[in-house]
């Protein structure tokens, strides 16, 4: 759909990411390893996932289009539960490294806190589901044809890009949230979060009945937001400090 | 939570119908396909089955179309009617368009319009459907420039100056085009696109046009311009080890056969050697079967070939007869022109003082009343000894008509030839000859050089309840009215030739091979008798459809197209003879004692199948069939500005594609642009500002090593 088309949806499916990563992990090499790793992880977790839908694909008969149609909603949530599991898994990891790295710094204790290796290894979760669901559909975006010949929407590509913004910041959410859980010990976290990650990718099966997927989908993301905020040491009193602390800049400043 | 989980699952079934059938479009298309790209499969259409118009160049032209390098987009409009071309040209609010019309509107007026709203309209689309009462894209005096009436010759009759052969050339062939033009049959892919064109693109009576809309992309961008010498030259700058060359002479091969074969390597004059040429052209056009302009011409050649065979082998006539079909007539007459110039040069077995006199086959097949009328050269008739030739060829023919169902009636005696390979060699020499047509003035064809003269134009009809092997051997009235023809040419040649004349009513061409040869090479070339007499490797150009005729590029490689290697492999069927040499025996005759190389050529064929076997019984064909490469001589020569020879040329290409899909609206993408503009700023402040109010946004940590964000 022409160049406008593929930077509109470029933007709008990366920009959040772009941003974060310029300005709170570019700056510092241990979190963009970190950050690089989750991408990993992610993506061994989608290879397990996929293989485990591929077998069943081709040992099973490629005419039956609702036999195939039920693998892949069978594929999908296989592959919400493998996600988890190797968040699970990353975080395990970044544990033990965290001693390893709190022995050898410079600093007393561990150069990052566990906290900022969630969000960290959220983002990275998030960048490369974001970059697998859309990489291939923008590059389709460049020519001069738009999605709609067989009957789908014509705004197939901006709803993706809407779709890949949410699922890249809910990701980076759940990672707090399940560090954090994780952290505190309260296993009941981890079954939520794999509930609402069930819950976003049922939802994405309503496609293209856009208006019920797209708002609920953002709906779980402000909750997941408000969330996540509180879990890494936010509270209401920190608004209202920054709030006040604004304005007496401003009335001293004035 | 697990119970709000189970709860949203039941909100998933009632929507499912919508993207059940998205879901199975997706995975028809996507599990259907070994590299399953689905996103580009739900966009784009891929049209298979087109046709492009290419271009070709000469010593001062370019002809032809030329899409730009990534294609030309634009929104479908169907014509109705010469006035619907408003709509394209100045009131449709979305250009630019891609025109699509019926063959019916096909005409000079409207491509010329079309061609010079180029910035409107983006290319134009030819569905082929029911053929228009006349359509000649060709010139009106064919080949006026490459002929033997030139100014020198002849004043008068240089230029049609006195008959116009071709009064319906429109000359559309010969244009250039800055767009795409392609064409398209009527069959499934076409109505993909009209139903495209109906559900998106039309106009409802007040409301305007509603977006997305119905767009092509036609992809025919040729890498040659300007001029032959232009193109060649850019060849030749190419100094890698495999040049790229950017556009290749059109030729192909002629067949020659001879009823006594000479020894093939012995070039030159042959003493006491005189020959009667019988030859047929083959004017060729991309996607045109010429049924009446070559296949008429050609066919009656080869069963007059076919019929001389007993008699010439029972008593062999005085002088030599020499088949000749010659190969990219249309072009400025290359395979004629060819042979002229291998004679002169001593590069053929015979040269122009071996020839004795030429009998030309030309459009035979649309009869406008019972006669069949003799054209001859005034010029050359001015000289008496030609003249006394010529009348005596006439006589000759007039005679052979005795007891067949037309006569042969000579033209006015001041009309020049009509377009024929007989002009080239006249051109280097005056040999009495006379040129057979069914015209007597203008040619009768309505169709010529388009692909509109096919089986139809020439009545080729079958009763319905007949399988295609009985059509095969259906006997038209075609059929039977080229028999006859065949039968006098064939008579009048045995006589010319110094044949007994006690032998000539035994000479008869034979109605069953005339039909079975109009059937494959005008309705389907896959039938019994074709693969019968082909080749084993060559059983894959016999296709369902009539073989492709054009007149190709001259390849380095020993390859011919489908045409040549029918017409050859036929010849040799007809004329040659079965012999019982194995099959590693007939790729090496030398070894065996009577059988030479240099005189004959040995070819492989199929064989019919028995009725109780499956399997052929193949055999060995001793012809003197040759295949004659047919390239023009100014290649040889180097000159590519030629005024002499046929400096055509093919330009290359990359690929050749069209494509349908939708268009979205210029508001859709700009909005697109802007939000995601919007969100990248946006989320750059956002994040800039959390960044520096970290340390207050999320200050209750209770861990003892908090490093700041």
């Amino acid at each position: 759909m022409t160049a406008a088309v593929f930077f509109g949806c470029a933007f709008i499916a990366f920009g959040p990411a772009f941003s974060l990563f310029i300005f709170t992990i570019a700056k510092d090499p241990l979190r963009v390893i970190i950050l690089i790793a989750g991408a990993f992880f992610w993506l061994v977790s989608l290879l397990l996932s996929s293989l485990v839908w591929f077998i069943a694909t081709k040992a099973t008969n490629a005419q039956d289009l609702t036999l195939q149609k039920n693998l892949l909603i069978f594929g999908s949530i296989f592959s919400v539960i493998l996600q988890e599991v190797f968040r699970f898994a990353y975080y395990r990891l970044l544990r033990k490294a965290n001693e390893g790295l709190a022995a050898i710094s410079e600093e007393d204790g561990p150069p990052l806190s566990v906290r900022e290796m969630a969000y960290v290894a959220g983002l990275g979760f998030g960048i490369m589901s974001g970059a697998f669901s859309m990489i291939n559909t923008l590059s389709d975006s460049l020519g001069p044809g738009t999605v709609g010949m067989f009957g789908d929407s014509q705004y197939y590509f901006i709803t993706s890009a809407l779709m890949t913004l949410a699922l890249t910041m809910l990701h980076t959410f759940w990672g707090v949230v399940f560090f954090e859980g994780c952290e505190r010990k309260r296993w009941w976290v981890i079954a939520v979060v794999l509930c609402v990650h069930l819950m976003v990718f049922s939802l994405s099966l309503l496609n293209p009945f856009y208006v019920a997927s797209i708002l609920p989908v953002y709906a779980i993301m402000l909750l997941m937001a408000v969330w996540a905020f509180f879990s890494s040491g936010g509270s209401l009193h920190n608004i209202t400090l920054l709030w006040t602390c604004r304005k007496s800049n401003a009335e001293t400043s004035s | 939570r697990g119970r709000a989980c189970g709860g949203l699952v039941a909100v998933v079934s009632p929507c499912t119908s919508k993207l059940v059938t998205s879901i199975q479009l997706f995975l028809f298309f996507c599990l259907s396909d070994v590299s399953c790209n689905s996103v580009a499969q739900k966009i784009y259409v891929e049209l298979n089955n087109t046709v492009p118009c290419v271009r070709l160049l000469n010593a001062t032209h370019q002809i032809g179309c030329q899409s730009s390098i990534s294609g030309d987009t634009g929104v479908i409009h169907v014509l109705e009617s010469e006035a619907d071309l408003e709509w394209p040209l100045s009131k449709g609010p979305n250009p630019p368009y891609m025109v699509l019309l019926e063959s019916s509107l096909f005409t000079k007026s409207i491509m010329m319009k079309m061609k010079n709203a180029s910035s409107r309209v983006a290319g134009v689309v030819v569905v082929q459907k029911t053929s228009p009462p006349e359509f000649s894209p060709h010139t009106t005096c064919p080949n006026e420039n490459t002929g033997v009436y030139t100014e020198t010759y002849d004043h008068n009759l240089a230029h049609c100056n006195t008959t116009v052969w071709n009064p319906r050339g429109n000359g559309l062939s010969y244009e250039e085009f800055d767009s795409p033009v392609f064409s398209l049959k009527e069959d499934n892919e076409t109505e993909v696109i009209k139903q495209c064109y109906f559900d998106h693109n039309r106009v409802v009576n007040g409301s305007g046009l509603q977006y997305p809309l119905c767009a092509m992309q036609l992809f025919s961008h040729m890498h040659a311009v300007t001029d032959t010498a232009t193109c060649m030259r850019r060849s030749s700058m190419d100094f890698s080890t495999s040049p790229v060359m950017v556009c290749d002479p059109l030729g192909g091969y002629n067949v020659c056969a001879f009823i006594r074969p000479y020894n093939s390597t012995a070039f030159g004059h042959k003493e006491n050697e005189s020959v009667v040429i019988l030859d047929s052209r083959a004017f060729f056009l991309e996607d045109s079967t010429g049924a009446e302009g070559s296949v008429s011409g050609f066919v009656t050649l080869l069963a007059a070939a076919q019929a001389l065979r007993e008699a010439t082998q029972e008593a062999p006539p005085t002088r030599n007869i020499l088949f000749a079909f010659f190969h990219g007539e249309v072009f400025d007459y290359i395979g004629s022109s060819r042979m002229v110039y291998d004679m002169k040069n001593n590069m053929f077995v015979i040269d122009l003082d071996n020839v004795h006199s030429i009998l030309e086959i030309g459009q035979v097949a649309v009869r406008s009343g019972t006669n069949l009328f003799l054209h001859s050269d005034p010029v050359s008739r001015r000289n008496n000894t030609v003249h006394d030739e010529v009348t005596n060829l006439v006589k000759n023919l007039q005679s052979s008509t005795a007891g067949l169902n037309f006569s042969l009636v000579e033209t006015d005696f001041s009309q020049p030839l009509p377009p024929s390979s007989f002009q080239r060699l006249l051109r280097a020499r005056a040999i009495p000859g006379i040129v057979l047509a069914d015209h007597q003035t203008d040619i009768n064809n309505r169709y010529y050089e388009s692909f509109y003269d096919n089986a139809a134009h020439l009545n080729l009809t079958y009763p319905s309840n007949l399988s295609p092997e009985e059509q095969l051997e259906f006997v038209t009235d075609t059929a039977k009215s080229l028999t006859e023809v065949a039968t006098a040419v064939a008579r009048a040649l045995f006589k010319q030739a110094g044949g007994n004349n006690s032998q000539v009513n035994k000479i008869n061409a034979d109605p069953k091979t005339v039909t079975q040869m109009l059937y494959g090479f005008l309705v389907r070339s896959n039938n019994s008798w074709f693969q019968a007499v082909m080749a084993p490797e060559l059983k894959d150009i016999l296709q369902p459809n009539p073989p492709q005729y054009y007149v190709g590029v001259a390849k380095s490689s020993h390859q011919a197209n489908a045409l040549t290697y029918l017409v050859q492999y036929l010849l040799a069927n007809l004329t040659g003879t079965a012999t019982n040499l194995t099959q590693s025996q007939c790729k090496k005759p030398d070894e065996l004692p009577n059988e030479s190389t240099y005189l004959y050529s040995y070819l492989w064929v199929q064989g019919v199948v028995p009725p109780n076997s499956t399997q052929r019984e193949s055999f060995c064909v001793r012809t003197a069939v040759r295949l004659v490469k047919a390239v023009s001589p100014a290649f040889d020569l180097g000159d590519y500005i030629s005024k002499e020879y046929s400096t055509w040329t093919k330009s290359q290409w990359k690929f050749i594609k069209a494509r349908i899909f939708l268009v979205a609206s210029r508001d859709l993408e700009m909005l697109t642009l802007g939000v995601g503009v919007a969100v990248l700023f946006t989320s750059l402040l956002v994040t800039y500002f959390v960044r520096t109010k970290a340390d207050v946004l999320f200050s209750s940590v209770r861990e003892p090593n908090n490093a700041a964000y």
